[in-house]
């Protein structure tokens, strides 16, 4: 019997021919993530236990990206605390405060490699599956662990596969093809397990594309999500930082949990009401509620293909008075990229506010909370209640087209309506 | 490691918190205080749901709740703020991955039990015992068989979190 993707990382990550659902192993971690928010502290509890050396400083990387500018004293001061240990650690690969979120810089400078095993102290550390990468989340003890001694345990998963086929219309991206498969098989349909995304429409599917769908796997509870890496994979690669690879999916034997077939050909823009990100309906069903915020960021919607698509939909319009239209570029790269191509012009002209290259709203750190019943549309992620600030607030997750289509009528749209009302 | 697996066979018996499905991280730890020590972090658990929660748990209470426990983030946070506050289990009828990793990281022990949620109401008393599985509510009666840990997990629970672990590997390496 052959393996699928998550067997055929945790077999070589634990030195094995193969291993099989449902066992225990001890893999080597390939790449360890650590972000701002916790990586003072695992250092400071790496001290604790009487660490004062990584055992493989140049398989980790730390980035600095939630709390950036730096919101507040305690968080300059985590952030100096962060810079002393990276230096004293010999970390190599550190990228300071507004260099861009955790999950987009990993793969544009070139860290991510199909077939690898990554751990992050952050959930959206699934990301990394859209080039054929184990990457999943762990907390801070387990980090501990992995640092000082280069691996950690792991039950196998057992793997959900979706097979999706059929085109895209035209207003219809991939975010809402996850928010979708969320709404239809719910926040834990993959609960302990791992997903495979495949078929003929994800050959078509660019690298943004496939990061937006792999970083949202951890909303339907996914150890990891997986794409094979194939030659979208590889020309990403050779992109970014030189190297391309190999073809890494699973065997074509592979035993599998469940598979689903489904055709994306009829599907319409999607929208997570609040405040479950499983919560899922076609847009139409929210048409006309009331929005004060607009938000166009995030580690699963900021990169240039979604400033792209929103800056197309925004293009010689102003968003509605008294809405706010927040936009966040997911990486120093994909904001001088906008800035190159008129992209971040469109926005500006648009009445958007551009904030640095972070995490910020997304997670309710700074930088655009809301209110007590206040209402945000936005790209990113979840919308479980106190998201953004105010427990009293309500948060829809939906595409970028969406979002912009939104802040212009000031309502909740379609984005496809917008562009038929111009016709 | 499994001798010591079995030092976690003690049955909890406590006071009943219950909570519906999908209770996420950004309610068991907001993310406003993601960076406060946990003395702050701690009096905010679950605030967002019942208020009066933070306030009110006593140690040895313990959580029962219902799908997705945990959902969301990967802060270790969530699962050490209601250690900190003295709950002595959560019982739920699934878990979202890194919350149950996490609670076994930090020593919070953690039971999958299917039909827990409507088998429980607030103030009744659970008695749960980790190493076999077993529920029960004393007011009511009722029985349950939830699935106990598999014995790599105990084993960290027993040692008191994978730190424990750590030390005590690092001591006899």
């Amino acid at each position: 019997m052959g393996m699928t993707m998550a067997e055929r990382v945790l077999a070589k990550a634990s030195g094995r021919d193969r291993v099989t659902a449902g066992e225990f192993v001890v893999a080597r971690i390939d790449l360890a993530l650590l972000h701002d928010i916790f990586a003072a502290q695992v250092f400071s509890m790496l001290k604790a236990v009487g660490v004062d050396q990584l055992l493989e400083p140049d398989r980790t990387v730390v980035v600095i990206d939630h709390l950036v500018p730096a919101p507040t004293a305690e968080a300059a001061t985590v952030h100096q605390q962060i810079r002393d240990d990276v230096a004293r650690l010999g970390i190599g690969a550190f990228y300071d405060a507004g260099q861009g979120i955790c999950h987009q810089l990993l793969p544009e400078r070139g860290h991510v490699r199909p077939g690898a095993l990554i751990v992050g102290t952050d959930s959206h550390s699934t990301s990394y599956g859209a080039l054929g990468a184990g990457g999943t989340g762990i907390g801070t003890s387990d980090m501990v662990y992995a640092l000082a001694t280069g691996s950690l345990w792991f039950r196998v998963p057992q793997t959900v596969r979706f097979e999706l086929t059929g085109e895209l219309e035209p207003g219809v991206s991939w975010k809402d093809v996850i928010l979708y498969l969320a709404g239809e098989f719910g926040a834990d349909a993959a609960q302990y397990k791992s997903i495979e995304f495949g078929g003929p429409a994800v050959a078509k599917a660019d690298m943004s594309s496939r990061l937006t769908v792999a970083n949202m796997a951890v909303e339907m509870g996914a150890k990891f999500g997986f794409f094979a890496a194939d030659q979208v994979t590889n020309a990403y690669l050779v992109e970014h930082g030189g190297q391309g690879s190999e073809p890494f999916g699973p065997d074509p034997d592979a035993t599998y949990e469940a598979v689903h077939q489904i055709s994306l050909s009829d599907l319409s823009p999607q929208i997570a009401l609040p405040h479950q990100v499983d919560r899922v309906a076609p847009v139409s069903v929210a048409e006309g509620i009331a929005i004060n915020q607009a938000f166009l960021g995030s580690c699963t919607n900021g990169r240039i293909e979604d400033l792209r698509a929103a800056a197309k939909v925004l293009e010689g319009k102003r968003v509605a008075r008294g809405v706010r239209l927040l936009v966040a570029p997911a990486s120093q790269e994909v904001l001088r990229e906008a800035t190159r191509t008129g992209i971040l012009a469109t926005l500006i002209d648009a009445g958007a506010t551009i904030l640095a290259p972070g995490c910020g709203p997304c997670f309710g750190g700074h930088g655009g909370l809301l209110g007590p019943g206040e209402r945000c549309i936005g790209t990113h992620n979840r919308n479980f209640p106190g998201r953004m600030g105010s427990a009293d607030a309500e948060i829809y997750l939906a595409s970028p087209a969406t979002v912009a289509a939104s802040a212009i009528a000031g309502v909740i749209s379609d984005p496809r309506q917008l562009e038929a009302g111009d016709e | 490691m499994s001798s010591q697996a079995n030092g976690v066979g003690n049955v909890l018996r406590g006071r009943v918190w219950k909570f519906d499905h999908d209770v996420s991280t950004d309610v068991l730890s907001p993310g406003a205080y993601a960076i406060d020590p946990v003395e702050v972090r701690m009096l905010h658990v679950l605030e967002s749901v019942n208020p009066a929660f933070a306030s009110q748990v006593e140690p040895g209470d313990v959580i029962v709740a219902g799908r997705n426990f945990g959902c969301g983030s990967s802060r270790e946070t969530a699962p050490e703020n209601l250690k900190a506050l003295g709950v002595a289990c959560v019982c739920a009828e699934s878990f979202a991955r890194i919350f149950m990793r996490n609670a076994v990281a930090v020593g919070l022990p953690v039971l999958v039990c299917s039909g827990v949620h409507a088998a429980f109401e607030n103030d009744d008393v659970g008695e749960i015992d980790l190493a076999s599985g077993r529920v029960n509510n004393t007011d009511s009666g009722g029985e349950l068989q939830g699935d106990s840990l598999p014995e790599e997990m105990r084993a960290i629970l027993a040692a008191g979190g994978i730190l424990a672990l750590l030390k005590s590997q690092s001591g006899a390496g």
